[in-house]
């Protein structure tokens, strides 16, 4: 099967396809396309966190220069989708009723958005916004965590489904940790992080007829959107038409449609002018998602000679009131060690917050701070290198699912990142190593994540000059997917990179899932190569039907082409694309290929693994800690584009610096707001922050998970970073920090 | 910016007489302040944009990229609003418009300067540089395509951002290390994490020779 692909082992990786659009300032994000008459709206966000608004006066706005509208539920026009009860205007990517903008006057969050001011141009909406006046019923929030914890329950989907990641778990006997030999128990919190993609989540919202609507919308799924604002608007699915091209990073949250999206199209609509609108940074942290702050809880039994006896793994997540979201913080810790006894209890708390999204990563990486840090303090109390009392614990197969792994290479990561991170100069004893005034530390975290994989449908053409042209309705938040798409088409038919094309982020293109869940090569991936070789029997069959003789018994895999030249497999015939095109009187050759999930994923677990070390310094007297190199070790299955998959890889490591030691979306419960509320404040990492990191990628196939032998990489690059940090910061200094961020009061 | 640059900054024959046109459209706008009803009457009967839009905007003269424009902004606008909103030029992005990102970053008389905390009246006779006019013509800067050589970038968000700041980086005589870039550069976000590879794409130029 397939291989041509992985015959051509030393091609040269590619530069990014996108790269020159991007480098000239060429490429157009969602606010940067020009429609005539365009009209900017401005969001005013509510001021309280619970409650009902009492009357909005917007006179003083409505008579600013310039003001076309100022909509709010007192004056806009219901979606079609706001009448149904208890039916939520688009289909959301968590359960409940995402939030009905403009609907009635209850607040449910903070920053709620209520009021929309539209005007001729940016700077006279943003200003008319500030003279709306609102009065408000207030009643009492609760935005606290901790102090409503005994608040929180199992979601619907671990109340209908058992087998749900989100589920009551348990393995064995129930009581298997009071009887350990070794026991150890700990808490651990991870704080509200915001995903913080460069570019401003914006949408520029165009209705082209009155039943038809065009959105240029920072989304990471063209074809979800446009499901739902046909469903929102009661619109043919074709009537809606989502372009995406260039997304400016999103890291999951543009995996929902939100309330600041329907503002936008209910505003075009009123004021029947292209609506242009772009959120604040503030508005970033209330409107679009985040990673919601968790508590978790870890009991951990084990022999004294480093035999895991019992894992128990309690979680609490926040959630808003009006949806459910659920991620899988706790499923890694059902598989990812040989531990006969496991139980886990996912919890949702809902708070007067916004609804959370999944943030790189998601829930696996809130889990696996728990997970990692108790396997190293485990270690640490059996005095066991921590790498040890992991290979002591490895499984060869999934205990959880009782299935064999597609594959696992996870032993070569840890020896591997040994080696690179120079763990010889690990001691056992914290605080023992030093580089001058510096304590010095390394640590150790692993990272799982389900290789998914979706249907996708690719369309591809090829004319007489040998120029392949793909499509598309993928998006690509940054991860190189055009880069990928193109690598794997070069790959399977021989056709230089510069001559193939791979277009996506519109609706309009065939079908395809969403950016999410390291989902995206595995899925699309294996369309293109579809796509490929129908490409090639075609030609195969009218080289024969002419008379080709050595085509006739010929397969896709033999052949290859070489500029506009066909050639089989060991060059024993030759013939040009053009003749052959010209002789069947033809263009061009085109086709439609779908390719999905197959049966394997009901016999055998697919996980991608990764493991990454870190050495830190930790300064003893002002508790600064800097992350000195970090070495990222994948199991990902097959690596497509090398150097746009390390640039992945290296940016997940990047994230998990932030998660370790500054992200901290910091909330003053008194009103329901986040203090940290923009990126002088909210600190990610910057250059200074981020030390050399070195990638390994075990680069072997997987071809039970999909045909190019992709397990996916975004999610296991970021998964298992923050522990590794935290890991390597006690053994630097014997603290053991179990709330992220560790910020030098803390060790101090 | 640290205080070097602007004590490099050169200071230009014009500057003060910049400075006089821009008190006289200033002192128009106080007019206008003290009359502030009969500005929004006209808006009311929607003669409204256009008057109140030749009272409410000031004349300015730029060299963007190479070409001279005559705008006609209003006072609160920024030059990163000018630039993405009426020049269509959106190489220059907005990402928090606070100056806390780097994203806006262009060049004003070859000084790097973050065009969202700097508004357009400021930069009357001033030459401006945004990422579309980097390049000469089809043939791209040597910081541009050692982006690209060292994938500098992901998303492609903060790019050019990143790009007019590492230019920049190295004029200012701040790229002779990595410790140094690193240190230079850290008012430019990347949320993607590409910073190992924009350091080594401003190595590489850097010891190119990258002069101006």
């Amino acid at each position: 099967m397939n291989e041509a692909f992985f015959d051509k082992k030393d091609y040269k990786p590619l530069d990014r396809v996108d790269g020159r659009l991007k480098v000239t300032g060429a490429a157009k994000y969602s606010a940067e396309y020009v429609l005539p008459n365009m009209s900017y709206a401005v969001l005013v966000g509510s001021t309280i966190a619970k409650g009902t608004i009492e009357s909005i006066d917007s006179k003083a706005a409505e008579r600013a220069p310039g003001v076309l509208a100022v909509i709010s539920h007192l004056n806009a026009i219901k979606l079609p989708s706001y009448q149904s009860k208890g039916e939520h205007p688009s289909e959301p990517s968590t359960k409940g009723q995402p939030l009905r903008v403009f609907f009635d006057n209850k607040i449910y969050s903070n920053d709620q958005p209520i009021v929309a001011v539209v005007a001729t141009s940016f700077e006279k909406a943003r200003h008319a916004a500030t003279l709306v006046k609102v009065q408000y019923n207030k009643e009492q929030h609760q935005t606290d965590l901790e102090a409503n914890a005994e608040k929180a329950v199992l979601p619907a989907s671990g109340k209908k489904n058992p087998k749900s990641p989100t589920a009551d778990y348990d393995r064995g006997q129930i009581d298997a940790f009071a009887n350990a030999p070794v026991k150890f128990e700990a808490e651990y919190v991870l704080p509200t992080e915001v995903h913080n993609p460069m570019e401003l989540q914006s949408i520029t919202a165009h209705w082209e007829a009155d039943d038809k609507l065009t959105v240029y919308d920072k989304v990471q799924g063209t074809k979800m959107t446009q499901k739902n604002f046909a469903k929102e608007w009661n619109l043919p699915e074709e009537n809606v038409k989502c372009i995406a091209t260039f997304v400016g990073g999103a890291f999951g949250n543009g995996l929902h449609n939100w309330p600041h999206e329907t503002a936008a199209i209910i505003a075009a609509k009123q004021v029947k002018r292209p609506v242009k609108l772009v959120l604040t940074r503030e508005q970033m942290f209330t409107m679009v998602g985040y990673r919601p702050r968790t508590w978790q809880k870890i009991q951990m039994g084990a022999t004294k000679d480093g035999k895991l006896v019992a894992i128990n793994h309690q979680s609490i997540g926040q959630t808003s009131t009006y949806e459910e979201f659920t991620e899988s913080t706790l499923q890694q810790t059902r598989m990812m060690y040989a531990s006969p006894n496991v139980s886990t209890r996912y919890r949702i708390l809902p708070l007067n917050l916004a609804t959370p999204i999944w943030m790189r990563g998601p829930g696996e990486a809130t889990g696996a701070f728990g997970l990692e840090s108790a396997m190293d303090e485990v270690a640490h109390s059996i005095d066991m290198d921590p790498v040890d009392f992991r290979l002591l614990n490895y499984t060869e197969s999934d205990p959880d699912k009782n299935m064999p792994w597609s594959t696992k290479y996870l032993r070569e990561c840890y020896d591997e990142g040994k080696k690179r991170i120079g763990w010889e100069n690990r001691k056992m004893q914290p605080g023992s190593v030093r580089d001058g005034e510096w304590l010095v530390g390394y640590g150790m975290g692993t990272g799982t994540f389900g290789a998914n994989r979706n249907s996708a449908t690719v369309h591809a053409e090829l004319d007489k000059e040998g120029n392949l042209v793909m499509h598309c309705a993928i998006t690509d938040i940054g991860p190189g997917t055009g880069t990928a798409m193109v690598q794997i088409a070069s790959n399977t038919t021989g056709i230089p990179t510069e001559k193939i094309a791979f277009h996506l982020g519109n609706s309009e293109f065939p079908n395809a899932g969403l950016q999410g869940g390291s989902s995206t090569v595995n899925s699309v991936g294996p369309a293109v190569l579809a796509a490929c070789n129908a490409l090639k029997e075609q030609l195969i069959t009218m080289a024969a039907a002419k008379g080709n003789a050595a085509f006739a018994s010929a397969k896709p895999d033999d052949v290859m082409f070489d500029k506009a030249e066909i050639q089989l497999g060991g060059k024993s015939a030759k013939l040009t694309l053009g003749d052959l095109l010209k002789q069947n009187n033809i263009e061009k050759i085109e086709t439609t290929n779908e390719s999905k999930p197959d049966e394997n994923r009901n016999k055998y677990s697919m996980n991608a693994f990764s493991m990454h070390f870190a050495k830190v310094h930790v300064h003893p007297f002002t508790g600064q800690v800097r992350v000195k190199k970090i070495v990222c070790c994948a199991d990902a299955g097959t690596i497509v584009s090398p150097k746009t998959a390390a640039s992945q890889m290296i940016g997940g490591a990047t994230g998990g610096i932030g998660m370790a030691l500054t992200e901290d979306a910091v909330m003053d419960h008194r009103f329901g707001r986040y203090v940290t509320k923009d990126l002088a404040d909210y600190h990610v990492p910057v250059h200074a922050d981020v030390p050399e990191i070195d990638v390994y990628f075990v680069n072997k196939p997987d071809l039970l998970a999909d045909p190019v032998g992709s397990k996916g990489l975004g999610e296991i690059a970021i998964i298992g970073v923050a522990p590794a940090i935290a890991n390597a910061v006690f053994n630097a200094t014997g603290k053991r920090i179990r709330e992220l961020p560790i910020t030098p009061d803390k060790l101090i | 910016m640290d205080k070097n640059q602007a004590n490099n900054r050169p200071e230009k024959e014009d500057h003060h007489e910049s400075r006089r046109d821009f008190l006289k459209t200033s002192s128009i706008l106080t007019a206008i302040a003290v009359a502030p009803v009969a500005v929004a009457k006209a808006a009311e009967h929607n003669l409204g944009e256009k008057i109140s839009a030749a009272f409410e905007t000031t004349p300015v003269n730029m060299t963007v990229n190479g070409v001279k424009k005559q705008l006609n902004v209003e006072p609160r606008s920024t030059l990163l609003d000018t630039l993405r909103e009426q020049l269509d030029l959106t190489g220059t992005k907005k990402g928090c418009d606070y100056g806390q990102c780097g994203a806006c970053t262009v060049h004003v008389n070859g000084q790097r300067v973050l065009s969202c905390l700097s508004l357009t009246v400021m930069h009357e006779g001033q030459e401006v540089t945004t990422i579309e006019g980097l390049a000469k013509g089809e043939e791209l800067h040597p910081m541009q395509q050692a982006f690209i050589k060292h994938d500098g970038f992901q998303c492609g968000y903060c790019t050019p951002g990143q790009i007019m700041s590492a230019v920049a980086c190295i004029n200012e005589g701040h790229a002779n290390n990595e410790a140094d870039i690193k240190e230079f550069m850290s008012g430019n976000i990347c949320r993607c994490g590409a910073y190992p590879n924009i350091v080594k794409a401003i190595q590489e130029v850097k010891n190119g020779g990258q002069k101006s």
